[in-house]
């Protein structure tokens, strides 16, 4: 279905400073039993933000009070493992629209972009420029512009490219939806089924 | 300049690229389960569109299936709900279904396989990461997220960047006790859980080609614990001899012509990888995982890495999962007393890797303080286990041997294990929480987890061949 249309973001962040963050992480299995895509957000990194007595954990940045924001910052090789989608539901049904890290696992960014969600890619540095900003100042705004491919920290004016192919950038930008695409494409794929030839004995 | 094998596969299944952006690639088969697929159902039907290839896409329950008393209804309520409804979802859109007991049920990657349904020169795709086993044939096999499984539905195609290429080489002979499931946590040691990440592996070499089709999956399956879209091996006589007679394969004079053009697909020697590793078969042993992600392992008589030889950004992060396993760093983990053994799962629980646990706890007790459980990786493999006798050999020893389903590789089911408990575990990842909430996961092969059953501590399986 055709999503949000993606403009510019203007937010505070919310930084969890750690690598490698899996999906099981982001949303563990025992909660993927549901057969709708809504109210996985209640459960984002559940293990993370409740004890085992179902108490929020207060120092986890998901409970901490003085954090906010639709921008999520997190540490390398973000959405690595499952290649469940239910982990980009809950990001995007708990509020966030954007993820930031310095690397992204592939399953993981096309998940993210299909929900309407943008994952930035940007240098290491530039990541730790911004942890160390939102820890000096909570309040501090992150503007992401996905027209111009630019992320900037407001405050300093510190900023910084990203990459996005510009299929996707359009798709993020007028709420296209690829299941659309795909399906004014069925005469050429009825084309390219009937040209394959003898050589395939799939079926 | 030469075509690399995946190239060949991937570029013969491209529709059309789009300008700056991926390639419509057709998808000759796709597998679905429980989990990941409600959602792409409805979404069609939210679109008022029908499948367009059904015959292309098989269905199997396993992730949240019980893995004892499968005769009986599904006593968890959500559970049995989901498992129903890709029933139903199946019978209204005419996709084949292996419903729980089934002769043909189990775990989606090793079902597809042993039927017959995964062949060289395919591109395969399945709303599971661990897709990439299937590549062990010569195939394109990448898991994928549930849109792109509504876009299989909708199309037969999704759309695809194509990923880079990487060349991993082993050669040499692997010693006695060292297994395909070493090669690839080896692999993982050294090249970490986000080394392939945006790549296609091709694995090759001459300890590769030794391996059979079994131990061949079970390297391209942890591919994506790399980060890898995917590996690939290229098909030889050890996969066209696995392939004949399959029930779903080409049979007779189809075969033939099959194997003819099979035999085409392999990478030119004058074929370009944007990377390529080395690696010596004969400076690998028996590995664990000691960490909380599988790139974090070690040969079983090393100690864990310490603080100092950890980059600065990643020592938060590092000391983080020391402390989740409540290890030190630079402990030694041979002798440490565990309390689970878990084999199973897509990774190692084909009928091999059961004779391999069999063949160190035949006419031995496990130790006491484990509490051990097998799960075959399928209904075939059940069954071909209970033909040898291999049940008989694990219950002698106090293990249990249940039926067929993914159970503690991500504790969907009941199978959990509790807060703080070691478990020793065939399957492929070591998470936080992964088998259970709290529970702590050391990744081995079938012979090492074998050898910790009987002594009840970290021990070297060459201790018992
Ligand atoms: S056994 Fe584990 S990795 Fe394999 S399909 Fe099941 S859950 Fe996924």
């Amino acid at each position: 279905m055709p999503k949000d249309k993606f403009v510019k973001i203007l937010s505070r962040v919310v930084p969890i400073k750690i690598e490698n963050i899996d999906t099981d992480q982001i949303i563990p299995a025992r909660f993927l039993k549901a057969t709708s895509k809504d109210g996985f957000g209640d459960n984002l990194f559940r293990d993370w933000r409740y004890d085992n007595q179902n108490n929020p954990i207060a120092a986890f940045p998901l409970n901490d009070k003085k954090y906010a924001g639709s921008i999520l910052v997190a540490g390398k090789n973000f959405g690595c493992g499952s290649s469940r989608e239910h982990a980009a539901w809950a990001i995007e049904d708990y509020g966030f629209r954007v993820v930031v890290s310095s690397f992204f696992a592939d399953i993981f960014k096309n998940n993210a972009m299909n929900n309407g969600i943008l994952p930035v890619q940007i240098s290491d540095s530039f990541l730790l420029e911004i942890f160390n900003e939102v820890e000096k100042d909570v309040n501090s705004e992150i503007e992401v512009d996905l027209e111009n491919q630019k992320i900037t920290i407001v405050k300093t004016g510190k900023s910084e490219g990203f990459e996005i192919n510009s299929y996707k950038k359009q798709c993020l930008i007028n709420g296209y939806d690829d299941v659309d695409y795909l399906l004014s494409q069925k005469e050429a794929i009825g084309k390219f089924e009937k040209n394959r030839g003898e050589i395939f004995f799939y079926k | 300049m030469g075509k690399t094998l995946f190239d060949k596969v991937w570029d013969s299944h491209v529709i059309s690229q789009i300008d700056g952006g991926p390639s419509v690639l057709y998808i000759d088969r796709q597998f679905i389960h429980e989990v990941t697929s409600p959602q792409a159902f409805t979404g069609l039907e939210q679109r008022g569109v029908s499948l367009f290839r059904p015959s292309q896409t098989t269905a199997t329950a396993d992730h949240n299936i019980p893995t004892i008393d499968q005769h009986l209804p599904i006593k968890e309520q959500l559970s049995a709900f989901q498992v129903q409804k890709l029933k139903e979802n199946c019978e209204k859109n005419n996709i084949t279904y292996y419903g729980l007991g089934h002769e043909n049920n189990g775990i989606v990657h090793v079902v597809g396989p042993e039927l017959g349904y995964t062949l060289p020169g395919m591109t395969m795709v399945c709303g599971d990461s661990h897709t990439s086993t299937h590549g062990a044939f010569g195939s394109v096999a990448f898991g994928v997220g549930t849109s792109e499984i509504e876009m299989v539905f909708a199309s037969q195609c999704i759309l695809q960047p194509k990923p880079k290429k990487m060349k991993i080489t082993v050669d040499g002979k692997l010693g006695k006790g060292v297994t395909s499931k070493d090669v690839i946590l080896y692999i993982l040691s050294k090249l970490t859980a986000s080394g392939g990440t945006g790549y296609f592996i091709e694995y090759a070499g001459s300890a590769i080609e030794a391996l059979s089709m079994e131990a061949r999956m079970t390297v391209c399956n942890m591919s994506i614990e790399l980060g890898a879209r995917g590996g690939i091996i290229a098909p030889d006589e050890t996969t066209f001899n696995y392939l004949k007679g399959r029930k779903y394969a080409p049979q007779g004079d189809a075969f033939t012509k099959a194997v003819a053009f099979w035999k085409t697909l392999k990478s030119d020697s004058d074929a370009i990888f944007d990377t390529e590793f080395t690696f010596n078969a004969s400076d690998i042993e028996p590995m664990l995982t000691f960490g909380t992600n599988p790139g974090m392992g070690m040969k079983i008589s090393q100690s864990i890495p310490t603080l100092d030889t950890i980059d600065s950004a990643g020592k938060e992060t590092y000391s983080k999962a020391l402390e989740y396993m409540g290890f030190a760093p630079g402990e030694k983990l041979l002798g440490k007393t565990m309390d689970y053994i878990f084999v199973g799962s897509c990774t190692n629980g084909r009928i091999e890797d059961l004779r391999e646990v069999a063949s160190i706890v035949k006419g031995r007790k496990k130790a006491d303080n484990i509490y051990m459980y097998i799960v075959p990786g399928s209904k075939l493999v059940e069954k071909q286990a209970i033909a040898e006798g291999l049940d008989k050999i694990f219950e002698a020893a106090g293990i249990q041997f249940r039926q067929p389903g993914c159970s503690s590789c991500l504790a969907m089911n009941e199978d959990k294990v509790p807060k703080g408990k070691y478990c020793v575990s065939t399957s492929n990842r070591n998470f936080e929480g992964r088998q259970g909430p709290g529970s702590r996961t050391i990744l081995v092969s079938p012979l090492t987890a074998a050898a910790v059953a009987i002594t009840g501590k970290i021990t070297d399986p060459r201790e018992f061949l």
